[in-house]
């Protein structure tokens, strides 16, 4: 996948001091921000399969059983292989990769000051781990019989048993590619908390730490603690695939419901391994285009920690009707209901930091914006799935859908659409187009809320997921309940049909854009201090820090910004 | 809510339905609040030429409370949902009140298989009937049902009860309910389970007694003196047995 051919262009001129050859330099890199760029492009390719995939089984549900252009008639088993991946590339190969692989290795070592990650070679093997992943996933798509289609929680025995599932090789190859994937992911989490702990500039304290690092590396310490019982299970399930093992075959003293356990153990976990790099982003944007100090940066902190720290007690709310013992469903009631208290408080905080700011409604702001005003529809409805006695309704209907891709669509894209747009000077040197941005921004936004809010009322009319037609349901086969699947669909492709915009104001303005200094938003964090786009090591001259992060507008100041980097 | 699309057609519907409407009066009103808190102030504080940002580091007393306070609230609106849901819960999953009469729901790749106990309300008799993809049951009269899977993970799930249960192989799982409203409604399976997952329906029929008797009188099987209870219990896991009934039940029809 030749993904970083976009990037050499403008590095090579200006910092040819690392005379390294082509290959060496864009495919061999230790450089954090190389690295951080391989992830997002291949983050950002695969977010088009997975959106195309989305298309192909839309398209079906509105209009079933005629041929899809560009697919053609989609059988049951495509429209499981497409949700089945659909799911898994857009959590594990597109929102993990560019938010906290991305991200977290451009801007972390910018951001505190440091010259590189802390270990630049295990960092370059992640990402070749995870190259290899992605190497392993596509062929899981391709093989004979073709890709899996058992969901991307693939519970057993239909995952385990190639007689159930249909897909001998699809399967164990797509459970090879996330076992792998996560043994990379933990090769650059270990990097990240390292670098974050060891490598901060001269003078910066913890609380002077911005909130973006502190999510991303709580994030990675999230996902380092749940990622061990997945990783087990995955290499269990692989060999109940191959070897024909037992260890969740109930015929021969296994138990299906342990695979379910180990993964959501790290399943919830990692909603939170995603959705805190997106707050941490949204908390940049924002104090930086409202001109404001944070809003009690300490609670944000406690509330990230707390956070993190429930979300290890809350993984069995998936299984409330799985057949587990009903007791654990009133312990786990209580505690996934409980989470709501610090998410809302961060959310009240994101709030709080408005009053009284000087906001500028910029491309990057927007999508700030936007994230919190949809994010709190997916973190509210979340409740109604955390209560035990309605999630004996709502559970595997389409409400948890709608639920979760109004948390998981503004992290994985509305927060990471913020973030690019707001780092875009910094990586390039150069600025996008606003005008073509805010016309991405509102041709995703608008139809965004079109595909899922019908999918809310379509949960609570009682439809079940996964299903290719609904032909056999007369229930669910009204003329009305059509209509709201048409209307879902029909907004996706609008929504889809606007992604070009973004993609050519992207790759134009990374060779065509104006020239951005500096500091082009006047950003007190300290990779704003580094030229744009920085060269390998970043400064000549490492810098200091004498202050946190969000001192805007200081009173007797007559500048509004104060970068932490400037001796008082 | 949920009555707008499906009737509530069990005695523990109603109950699913209230707790619905409580959780969305209670997270409503913080959505709303939120959200209008949240447009308001990007209105009121846009940039003005002259006007700079002012200095607030969130630990002023005066306006934490503005954090503090809604914090308080959601912690005791939590408690509120939180007792709701695990009532709810426990009246539905917890308790097993006596039952009427029990069935047992059998789940495969990819069909529903029922047996009814007939006429001398006991399950595995010979006068048990087998039914694929329709379950008859009398309006009023608790039912127990017996869940069990023959190969994968399936959930029994009949959005006019407000009632899912997995189904998992290996296991039998014990559940209840009491239809209260005549009618027929779908029984759903909404756990992926293979390619026929999209398929995998089944009909529920809520009737009177005196139109359950007439089913049963149309389906029951021929009683063979000679038949013991194990016969019967053997005549379940065979799929003739099932399928003649569906094509008698759906002559009935």
């Amino acid at each position: 996948m030749a993904n970083h051919h976009d990037t050499h262009d403008h590095h090579d001129g200006a910092h040819a001091h690392h005379d390294e050859g082509w290959f060496k330099k864009y495919f061999w890199s230790t450089d954090h921000k190389i690295i951080g760029f391989q992830y997002m492009f291949t983050g950002m390719l695969l977010a088009l399969l997975g959106a195309f995939m989305a298309y192909v089984f839309r398209m079906q549900l509105a209009f079933p059983g005629q041929a899809v252009p560009g697919w053609g008639v989609v059988s049951p088993g495509q429209y499981n292989m497409l949700i089945t991946n659909h799911g898994s590339i857009m959590i594990f190969w597109v929102a993990m990769p560019v938010l906290i692989a991305g991200f977290g290795n451009y801007i972390i070592p910018l951001m505190i000051g440091a010259d590189d990650m802390v270990f630049p070679r295990l960092n370059r093997l992640s990402y070749q781990l995870f190259f290899v992943s992605v190497l392993l996933l596509i062929a899981s798509l391709v093989v004979q019989n073709g890709g899996f289609g058992g969901a991307w929680t693939a519970y057993p025995p239909l995952s385990a048993n190639k007689d159930f599932n249909l897909t001998p090789l699809g399967s164990s190859l797509w459970l090879g590619a996330v076992a792998v994937e996560f043994v990379a992911f933990l090769l650059g989490g270990i990097n990240f908390i390292v670098t974050a702990m060891n490598a901060r500039a001269p003078g910066m304290k913890a609380f002077d730490v911005p909130i973006v690092v502190w999510t991303i590396v709580i994030a990675s310490i999230l996902f380092m603690a749940s990622v061990g019982p997945l990783v087990a299970g995955a290499v269990m399930l692989l060999f109940d695939q191959l070897l024909g093992t037992s260890f969740f075959n109930p015929n021969r003293g296994g138990d299906p419901i342990l695979w379910q356990h180990l993964f959501w153990f790290f399943g919830h976990p990692e909603v939170y391994v995603v959705l805190l790099p997106a707050m941490g982003i949204v908390a940049e944007v924002m104090t930086v285009f409202a001109r404001k100090k944070l809003f009690a940066y300490k609670t944000v902190i406690y509330t990230i920690v707390a956070t993190g720290v429930l979300s290890f007690f809350v993984w069995a709310h998936h299984q409330f009707v799985a057949g587990i013992d009903p007791r654990m469903a009133n312990v786990f009631t209580v505690t996934t209901v409980l989470i709501s208290i610090p998410i809302a408080e961060m959310c009240f905080v994101y709030i709080a930091t408005l009053y009284g700011g000087s906001i500028t409604l910029s491309t990057p702001m927007l999508w700030a914006l936007a994230f919190m005003a949809e994010f709190m529809l997916g973190g509210v409805t979340g409740i109604y799935l955390g209560s035990s006695g309605a999630d004996i309704f709502f559970h595997d209907t389409y409400f948890v859908v709608a639920h979760f891709h109004y948390t998981f669509f503004p992290i994985a894209i509305i927060a990471v659409m913020s973030g690019i747009t707001y780092w875009f000077p910094k990586m390039f040197g150069r600025h996008m187009n606003d005008f073509w941005g805010k016309v991405h921004f509102w041709g995703t936004i608008i139809p965004f809320n079109g595909i899922f809010i019908p999918l809310f009322v379509l949960g609570a009319a009682g439809e079940h997921r996964r299903i290719f037609d609904y032909h056999s349901f007369p229930h669910l086969a009204t003329p009305e309940l059509q209509s709201l699947r048409i209307i879902a669909t029909v907004s996706l492709v609008v929504m889809l049909a606007f992604q070009p915009v973004f993609l050519v104001n992207y790759i134009v303005s990374m060779f065509r854009g104006p020239k951005a200094d500096k500091n082009p938003w006047k950003a007190n964090t300290l990779e704003w201090t580094a030229d744009s786009p920085p060269p390998h090591g970043n400064w000549a001259e490492l810098p200091n820090c004498y202050r946190g992060p969000y001192e805007y507008s200081v009173e007797g100041r007559e500048l509004d910004y104060w970068p932490q980097n400037e001796k008082a | 809510m949920l009555e707008r699309f499906i009737p509530a057609a069990a005695s523990y519907a109603g109950d699913v339905d209230q707790l619905v409407w409580l959780i969305t009066f209670l997270v409503g009103f913080w959505f709303i609040a939120a959200e209008v808190m949240f447009f308001w102030l990007i209105f009121r504080f846009r940039k003005k030429d002259g006007v700079k940002a002012q200095y607030i580091t969130g630990k002023e007393k005066h306006l934490k409370q503005w954090i503090n306070v809604p914090h308080g609230l959601v912690l005791l609106f939590d408690v509120f949902i939180i007792i709701a849901a695990i009532r709810v819960w426990v009246h539905i999953k917890q308790t097993l009140p006596p039952a009427d009469r029990t069935v047992r729901v059998t789940s495969q790749q990819w069909a529903w298989t029922f047996q009814d106990p007939g006429a001398d309300d006991s399950l595995d008799t010979a006068d048990d009937v087998f039914t694929t993809d329709e379950l008859h049951v009398e309006n009023n009269k608790t039912y127990h049902f017996r869940l069990e899977s023959k190969d994968v993970l399936h959930s029994f799930f009949i959005p006019a009860f407000r009632m899912k249960q997995d189904a998992v192989p290996g296991r039998i799982y014990t559940g209840w309910f009491k239809p209260t409203r005549l009618g027929d409604y779908d029984i759903l399976c909404a756990e992926i389970c293979g390619i026929g997952h999209g398929v995998m329906g089944a009909k529920l029929v809520v009737e009177t007694a005196d139109q359950r008797a007439t089913w049963l009188a149309a389906h029951a099987p021929a009683v063979d003196e000679t038949a013991t209870d194990a016969t019967a219990t053997d005549a379940a896991s065979t799929d003739a047995t099932s399928s003649d009934s569906t094509s008698a039940a759906a002559g009935q029809q």
